[in-house]
């Protein structure tokens, strides 16, 4: 157990040395960016103050390599150094007043796709070839096909723009909550209703449920004690990085309902090559996300007593 | 006996698997452990053993589709163990290969004819006309019908899948046709058919076979000899009337005991082989069967038997045969 | 035996249809897949005949018609510049078909020959590909293209690339996978032991084998490319103005909702429309290809 934990986490390391260093030769590769040191000098619109800075922060007059060692050793300490979109706050200050409204837009679709997707999920595999599972089969073609930009402006379309009902943009309270977490949830409600469908099915089917049926045991007590907790343990599978995909910010439709999170100020970085605040995010998002990976896969071995981690012979 | 088309001498393949890590330790497994066998001209040698014991890796090894670990594979006079692809293509033409699941063994995109000529698809083959004489012919042969030629594996039974596979492989005029279990997937009603077919092309071809199956009494019917393999070894040999008549190795016995016997006064109760193989990788020392066998004593433990000459023309690998 | 031959024979005497048409009467019988296989034939004839069917220069301003709504010269209205929102969506269809179909061509033109040669050799050219496809994939997708466009800029053939960049490891993976099933095949096998040699192989039973999951692969693709053109552009990365793309559009006018609507909705109706046309299309097709069952086994 202790050799397997040691493997995921150096694994996870690697992932993210490798994950730096391709952000790193990238942003690197722009040419005339801001880690280009002689177009640094030419800058006339950056201020003398910012341009020194930058030279001594990410040693801009030393060789390539020193300066990736340079990024890795201040990343480390997450110090990613000031953003250039907002020369005032630096990129952890930035993190750190704007990431819990991405983490109440993620909470906040977390929860509305978990109670739509697994309550359709359930209920088309409980009744299939009914009305609930063909209206389930369409809302998970919509989730599908429809760009979670496109929805967004849609709603705006209807409900802020025509009906009047919703403001269009924003983050002062529960009304403008509605339309983000909306547009927000469509690929998660896509992935639980799936998943919750097919392993429920697979539950029903499985010996033991017919084992239970076959002793006269209640229909609600064989879904709850035989098939619930069965098909719902593998949702942890799904369901961990779902949760961290969406605490980490949406680029979409952050922007579009101008909520200050982190995925607005990242597309408002890539629109103003704020190359510290989007190597930042890039590195911070990968690490969140492979780590919940990992987390998921411990939480699962304990939830479920077959998984054994490590494999034997 | 007549000449020997094909003798393996010692033919060894082990398959080494890696560890799930990356620093894991290799693991190597003997698959087919020192077989030696003789398959005579149009002959038939027989090969029986549960699955796993290593006869369709024999197989395999034979053809060369396995690359041999050691051992010598000697056909018609020749080591081809260690022959180039190029100086193999001729040689391996001659031996042609019939597989257990006949539909798994046809390429389920090509159409019958395509399937029999790919064999022919060689340069110098001739145009499209002139083959086709030929593979109505076979076709007929083996009891299809000619205008089946257009049709895909798929629409035939299993039966009539296993006999375009026998179609192909005679489509060479092989010397030897190694079946690995040819009917074994097959329904009871269609194993007699097919196996008279193939007693018959056999006859009319002058074909030896090597015959692959787990099953001791088809085996048997089919065959002059008989070698029975357990985890990668062969544990006896002999003429295969004898075989089954008088078995020397226990787990003969063990596997004649598993045949139905058809009349229940005849039926007696013998020693019956308990549990699974070991697997090839867990090899036990001492003799490999003697968790499992009903005569076991201490010796079996200690020292492992040797295959030795019991009788005429017959040996086997038992401290007590 | 002879008998049951014979009664087979007498069905097969009937003129058996190819595997394409046989695909084709499959695939007919489904409405909605022919509807979506219209909608996507016309979006591309109009967007491939753009310069006749648009009613206006897409790229001329007309500045005393700005911010017009839709009236009976400017079907769709008309945008800050003056442009003629519908013939801006006619040759946006034209930017989102090239970007799908193109992208898909250069993934294939790597996925294929490495997954292909990976499957086939094996040893360390496997080893050293497959690491580079872990890797590579450790990175989430959406990050590695916003990364790729924000060092490479905007800009079409940079789309491409950068799509070609991060494709080709499905591709690959599922080339080498297929080669490496087809390989461990009994008709393989049976190839092998008549002496066929690689090319025979490749050329008789990997082709016809590997090819239609290669295909389906790619025509998935296209919707897949489409997508991710127009979230690339929203942001700015993908196509960049005067150029016209749906994504873009619905990007740079996404603030004048109240104000403008038709140039963020009808973009956006076109955007989901064309992405449902699409799944249809090959949820349909993957339906029709699907012959493992036809009369099945006897």
């Amino acid at each position: 157990m202790a050799r397997y934990l040691l493997s995921r986490i150096v694994g996870l390391l690697g992932v993210l040395l490798v994950v730096s260093f391709i952000t790193f030769g990238l942003m690197h590769a722009v040419p005339g960016g801001p880690f280009d040191s002689r177009a640094l000098e030419r800058q006339q619109m950056i201020p003398e103050q910012i341009k020194r800075q930058l030279n001594l922060k990410y040693g801009l007059d030393e060789p390539v390599w020193r300066q990736y060692l340079l990024f890795m050793r201040n990343a480390v300490r997450l110090d990613f150094g000031y953003s250039l979109a907002f020369p005032s706050r630096t990129v952890v200050q930035i993190f750190k007043e704007q990431w819990p409204y991405s983490v109440q837009l993620g909470l906040l679709t977390l929860a509305f796709s978990v109670v739509v997707g697994i309550g359709l999920g359930i209920a088309s595999a409980v009744r299939p070839d009914s009305w609930v599972d063909h209206f389930g089969t369409g809302v998970s073609v919509f989730c599908l096909v429809m760009p979670s930009f496109v929805f967004a402006i849609l709603l705006q379309f209807f409900f802020s723009a025509q009906l009047g009902w919703l403001p269009t943009g924003g983050w002062d309270g529960p009304r403008h909550w509605i339309m983000p977490v909306l547009a927000n949830s469509l690929a998660p409600i896509l992935v639980l209703q799936r998943y919750t469908r097919s392993s429920m099915r697979d539950a029903m089917r499985a010996g033991y449920v017919r084992t239970a049926r076959a002793k006269g045991l209640s229909r609600g007590r064989i879904m709850f004690v035989h098939v619930f907790k069965n098909a719902l343990t593998p949702l942890l599978t799904v369901g961990g990085p779902l949760a961290a995909g969406l605490v980490v910010g949406s680029f979409f439709v952050e922007s579009i309902f101008r909520i200050p999170g982190i995925g607005f100020y990242f597309v408002s970085a890539i629109g103003q090559r704020d190359y510290p605040m989007i190597m930042a995010t890039t590195v911070v998002w990968t690490a969140i996300i492979s780590g919940a990976y990992l987390a998921t896969d411990l939480l699962y071995a304990l939830a479920d007593p077959r998984v054994t981690l490590v494999k034997e012979k | 006996m007549p000449d020997a088309l094909l003798r393996t001498v010692e033919l060894t393949k082990s398959f080494t698997a890696r560890r799930a890590s990356l620093a894991g330790k290799k693991v190597k497994n003997l698959a087919v452990d020192r077989v030696s066998l003789t398959v005579g001209e149009g002959e038939t040698l027989g090969l029986v053993g549960e699955s796993g014991c290593g006869k369709s890796t024999l197989a395999l090894t034979i053809m060369r589709l396995h690359e041999p670990t050691a051992g010598r594979i000697i056909f018609a006079g020749r080591d081809i163990n260690g022959l180039g692809e190029a100086a193999l293509k001729p040689v391996r033409r001659q031996m042609q290969m019939v597989f257990q699941d006949p539909l798994a063994s046809l390429d389920p995109r090509l159409t019958v004819e395509q399937i029999i000529c790919e064999p022919l698809d060689s340069p110098g083959a001739g145009a499209r006309p002139v083959r086709r004489a030929p593979v109505a012919r076979l076709l007929e042969r083996v009891g299809l019908a000619a205008s089946d030629m257009g049709r895909y594996p798929n629409e035939f039974s299993g039966g009539q899948q296993q006999r375009i596979g026998i179609a192909r492989a005679l489509a060479l005029r092989p010397r030897l046709l190694i079946c690995d279990e040819p009917v074994s997937a097959l329904d009871v009603s269609v194993q007699a058919q097919i196996l008279n077919l193939l007693r018959d092309l056999q006859d009319e071809f002058g074909l030896a076979y090597l015959f692959i199956s787990h099953n001791i009494a088809v085996t048997a019917h089919m065959s002059r000899r008989i070698g029975v393999m357990y985890l990668g070894r062969v544990v006896e040999e002999g003429p295969a009337r004898e075989i089954i008549t008088a078995p020397r190795h226990p787990y003969t016995r063990a596997l004649l005991a598993a045949v139905p016997e058809p009349d229940p006064s005849r039926r007696e109760v013998g020693p019956v082989a308990e549990g699974d193989a070991a697997g090839v990788a867990g090899r036990p020392t001492g003799c490999a069967f003697r968790a499992r066998c009903p005569a076991a004593a201490e010796r079996c433990a200690a020292e492992e038997p040797r295959l030795r000459p019991v009788a005429e023309g017959r040996v086997a690998a038992c401290h007590f045969a | 035996m002879a008998a049951t031959a014979r009664v087979i024979d007498q069905s097969s005497l009937k003129k058996r249809p190819s595997g394409m048409s046989r695909f084709w009467l499959r695939f007919r019988r489904s409405r909605a897949g022919m509807i979506a296989l219209s909608f996507i034939v016309l979006e591309a004839a109009v967007a491939l005949f753009a310069p006749w069917v648009a009613p206006f220069d897409p790229y001329r301003g007309d500045f005393a018609a700005t911010w017009q709504t839709p009236n009976s010269l400017h079907w769709l209205g008309t945008d800050d510049l003056g442009r003629d929102v519908l013939s801006r969506l006619i040759y946006g269809a034209r930017v989102s078909i090239s970007v799908g179909v193109l992208s898909q061509l250069a993934i294939a033109a790597i996925g294929l020959p490495v997954g292909a040669l990976a499957g086939l050799r094996g040893g360390w050219l496997d080893y050293v590909v497959m690491r580079v496809i872990d890797v590579l994939s450790s990175l989430p997708a959406l990050l590695f293209y916003i990364l790729l466009m924000v060092a490479l800029g905007a800009g079409f053939g940079n789309l491409i690339v950068a799509m070609a960049a991060t494709g080709w490891i499905g591709m690959a993976r599922l080339v080498r996978g297929q080669v490496l099933t087809l390989k461990e095949t009994d008709y393989v096998r049976a190839a092998r032991a008549m002496g066929g040699g690689t090319r025979h192989i490749i050329a008789t039973h990997l082709v016809r084998n590997a090819m239609t999951p290669v295909i389906v692969a790619v025509a998935l693709g296209i919707p897949g490319a489409m997508f991710a053109e127009a979230g690339l552009s929203f942001l700015g990365l993908g196509i960049p103005s005067p150029q016209a793309s749906w994504g873009q559009m619905i990007g740079l006018y996404q603030s004048y909702i109240r104000t403008a609507w038709h140039l963020t909705v009808f973009p956006s109706t076109v955007l989901a429309a064309t992405m449902l046309a699409w799944f249809i299309l090959g949820d349909r097709v993957r339906d029709a290809l699907d012959t493992s069952a036809p009369g099945g086994r006897a």
